[in-house]
C-alpha cells in the first residue's frame, strides 16, 4: 500500500501533454488522498494484524522466543485440535449445503405465489438474518435448556422423547449446524430468489410445451441460469460459516467436551481465555487455506463478469 | 436492479388448461411451505417474546411453554430500570452510530475516488477492499489483542476494556463492505452525469456531493442500514477486548451479567434479548426494500 504513495507522481503515463498532464496529476492527488483513510485503516487495522498474526505464531508462550513451527508441530500432536478440523469442515460444510438447498426450496415457493404477496413473505422470512446473531442464539439456548427445553415439550406432546440437544457430542454438533442454517438460510433465500426473477419467464413456457416436468425444468432451466449466483453465495457463506464464532461461542462454547469447538472459538479459548496468545494466533491461521481458495474461486468470478460488461 | 427485478414481479399470463391447473396446485402447496417454513424461521423470535411476558414462578412451572397464563411486563420494567442495562444500551447506541458515521464518510468518499478518478494502484486497491471484506474477525483479534498492548507500552494509551475502543475496530469490518456496495452503486452512474459537471467547472467534491451522493442514495442508505446492523451485532470484539460492566456492549452484556453462574433467569435473559435485537427489527421493519436491494448488490455487483 505504501508504495502508491510513493510512485503515485511518478508511476502515471507521461504521453499526454503538458497541461493535461498536470490535471491528471492532480487529479490522482485529490483522488489518492481521498482514498487515504480507507487505505490507512484497510493497512494498520487489517493488513498488519493479519501479518502480525503469523509472527506471533511462531513465537513461544511468554512471546520472548522464537519457537519456528514448534506451535504448529504442538497442535499437531493434540488430539483436541484434530477434533477443532474436523468439526470446523463438518459445520461449515454440512452448514453451507443445508443453508443451500433451504434457502433453494423457500426461494421457489415465494417465487410461485402472487407477485403481491412475495413481499410480506419475504420480510417475514428475512427476519433470523436480521436478528444479531448472539441474541438469536440465546433464544435457541432456551429453547434447548435442559429442564425446560420448549422442543422437548412439543416432542413430548406428539409422543417423542426429549432430545438432549446441547447436552451430547452429536446433538450438540447438530443443534450448532441447526442454529446456523438457521440464520444463514434467509440469505440463501433473498439471493436465490434475486436470481430466479432474472430467469425469462419464456424458458419455462416453451420447456412446459415440451412436455418438461417440474423436476427438468428445474435441472435444466433453472439451475444452469441461477449457477453462478449460487456458486458465489455458496462461497460467501462457506468463508462466514467457517469463521462462525457468536453462535458456537453462545450456544456450547465449545462443549460437550471440546465437541464443538471450531477454529474460532478454539482459538479465543486458547488465546484469549488460556493466556496463550501464539498457540491462538497459530490456531486461527488454520482458517486461511479455506478462506484463500473460497476468495480466489469468488474474485475470479468478479473479475470475469466485470471483463463481460 | 436486483430490487427492480423483485419489485416488478411477474407478468400476468393467460389460461391455458392443464398448466392453469398445475399452477393452482403448484400454489397451494407453496402456501403450505411457506406457513411451515415461517413457522420455523419465526418460532425462536416469538418464543422470545413468549417468555418475556412471564414471571419467573410460571417459568419455572412445568406447564406449557408457549401459553402465558399470567402476562406480565415485569420483566420489562426490572431491566429497564436497572442502571447496568441502560448503560449497555447507551454504550451500543453510541459505538453504533459512531461507527456509522466514521464508515461513511470514509467509505462514500474513498468510493467516489476508486469508483471515477481513478490513480495508479486504483484497481488493485479495489480488489484489496474486497479481500478485506472477506477476512473474518476471528482472524485479527488475537494479533489485535497484542497490538494493543504494545499500543499501551509505547504511547500509554489503553486501548483495552474501553466501550470507545470498538469506535475504532467496528469500520474493519463496515468499511470495506460499504465501499464495496458504493463503488458498484456509483460505477453504474453514467459517465455523462459527472462529466457534465466538471465541464461546468465543479470541483470533485462538489461532483461528489451535488450529484453523486443525491443519485447514489438509495445505496447510501443500504450500505448505512448494514453499517449499523453489523456494528449493533458485533460480539466478539467486545468479548474480547471489554471486561468491566461498565465497558459492555448490549449483546456481550446480556450474555456475561445475566447468566450468573448455574442460575439462568431466563425471563430477563429473554428480554434483554428481545431488546438487543429490537432497534436492527425496527429499521428492517421500515426499510425492508433498502436493506434487501443491498444485500443482493454486495454480492452480485462488481
Amino acid at each position: 500500500m505504501a508504495d502508491i504513495a510513493a510512485r503515485n507522481p511518478a508511476g502515471h503515463p507521461t504521453q499526454q501533454r503538458s497541461g493535461l498532464h498536470k490535471l491528471m496529476q492532480r487529479k490522482s492527488t485529490i483522488a489518492f488522498l481521498m482514498a487515504l483513510p480507507l487505505i490507512l485503516l484497510i493497512t494498520i487495522l487489517v493488513a498488519y494484524p493479519a501479518g502480525y498474526a503469523v509472527y506471533l505464531a511462531t513465537l513461544n508462550k511468554g512471546m520472548t522466543r522464537f519457537v519456528g513451527f514448534g506451535n504448529f508441530e504442538f497442535l499437531f500432536g493434540r488430539d483436541t485440535f484434530w477434533l477443532v478440523v474436523y468439526q470446523s469442515c463438518l459445520f461449515a460444510i454440512t452448514a453451507v449445503i443445508f443453508k443451500a438447498i433451504i434457502g433453494f426450496v423457500v426461494a421457489h415457493f415465494v417465487h410461485n405465489i402472487p407477485a403481491k404477496g412475495q413481499r410480506k413473505w419475504r420480510g417475514m422470512l428475512l427476519v433470523p438474518w436480521v436478528i444479531p446473531p448472539a441474541m438469536s442464539t440465546l433464544a435457541w439456548l432456551w429453547l434447548f435448556d435442559p429442564s425446560y427445553s420448549a422442543l422437548n415439550w412439543l416432542l413430548a406432546i406428539m409422543g417423542f422423547e426429549g432430545i438432549p440437544w446441547t447436552g451430547e457430542a452429536g446433538w450438540a454438533r447438530f443443534s450448532v449446524i441447526l442454529v446456523n442454517v438457521w440464520i444463514g438460510s434467509p440469505f440463501f433465500m433473498i439471493m436465490y430468489l434475486a436470481a430466479l426473477k432474472s430467469v425469462p419467464e419464456q424458458l419455462y413456457e416453451a420447456a412446459s410445451i415440451d412436455g418438461a416436468t417440474w423436476w427438468q425444468r428445474i435441472w435444466y432451466v433453472t439451475l444452469p441460469m441461477m449457477r453462478n449466483i449460487i456458486a458465489i453465495t455458496a462461497l460467501f457463506s462457506l468463508i462466514v460459516t467457517f469463521a462462525n464464532f457468536d453462535i458456537v461461542r453462545v450456544l456450547t462454547a465449545g462443549g460437550p467436551l471440546n465437541s464443538t469447538h471450531i477454529f474460532g472459538t478454539w482459538a479465543f479459548r486458547v488465546g484469549i481465555e488460556g493466556g496463550d496468545i501464539p498457540l491462538g494466533a497459530a490456531v486461527s491461521l488454520f482458517m486461511v487455506p479455506i478462506l484463500a481458495v473460497a476468495a480466489t474461486f469468488i474474485l475470479r468470478d468478479i473479475t470475469k463478469r466485470g471483463s463481460e460488461v | 436492479m436486483a430490487n427492480a427485478a423483485i419489485a416488478n414481479g411477474e407478468p400476468t399470463r393467460p389460461n391455458y388448461g392443464s398448466i392453469s391447473r398445475d399452477r393452482t396446485w403448484a400454489l397451494r402447496w407453496s402456501y403450505f411451505f411457506l406457513v411451515l417454513f415461517a413457522i420455523f424461521f419465526l418460532m425462536p423470535p416469538v418464543y422470545m417474546l413468549i417468555t418475556s411476558l412471564k414471571t419467573s414462578a410460571e417459568i419455572s412451572a412445568a406447564t406449557n411453554p408457549w401459553w402465558i397464563s399470567n402476562p406480565t411486563l415485569q420483566n420489562y420494567i426490572d431491566l429497564l430500570s436497572q442502571n447496568q442495562f441502560l448503560v449497555f444500551f447507551r454504550n451500543s447506541a453510541i459505538v453504533s452510530i459512531c461507527v456509522v458515521i466514521l464508515t461513511m464518510l470514509i467509505s462514500v468518499i474513498a468510493a467516489f475516488a476508486l469508483a471515477r478518478m481513478k490513480f495508479w494502484g486504483s484497481a488493485t486497491l479495489a480488489t484489496g477492499v474486497f479481500l478485506t471484506y472477506l477476512i473474518p474477525e476471528t482472524l485479527l483479534f488475537i494479533p489485535l489483542f497484542k497490538m494493543f498492548a504494545w499500543v499501551n507500552e509505547v504511547f500509554d494509551v489503553q486501548l483495552m476494556n474501553h466501550w470507545w475502543t470498538m469506535i475504532i475496530l467496528y469500520p474493519t469490518l463496515t468499511v470495506p463492505f460499504a465501499t464495496w456496495i458504493m463503488i458498484g452503486y456509483f460505477a453504474s452512474i453514467p459517465k455523462e452525469l459527472d462529466e457534465a459537471a466538471l465541464i461546468d467547472g465543479a470541483t470533485w467534491m462538489q461532483t461528489l456531493t451535488k450529484i453523486f451522493i443525491p443519485v447514489a442514495l438509495p445505496g447510501i442508505i443500504a450500505a448505512t442500514i448494514f453499517t449499523f446492523t453489523v456494528a449493533w451485532a458485533q460480539f466478539l470484539y467486545p468479548l474480547a477486548f471489554t471486561t468491566s460492566t461498565s465497558e459492555l456492549v448490549l449483546p456481550v452484556g446480556i450474555i456475561t451479567t445475566l447468566i450468573k453462574g448455574d442460575v439462568f433467569n431466563w425471563g430477563q435473559i429473554m428480554t434483554g434479548a428481545l431488546l438487543g435485537a429490537a432497534p436492527p427489527l425496527i429499521i428492517y421493519a421500515f426499510l425492508m426494500d433498502y436493506y434487501i436491494a443491498g444485500l443482493t448488490a454486495g454480492a452480485t455487483k462488481g
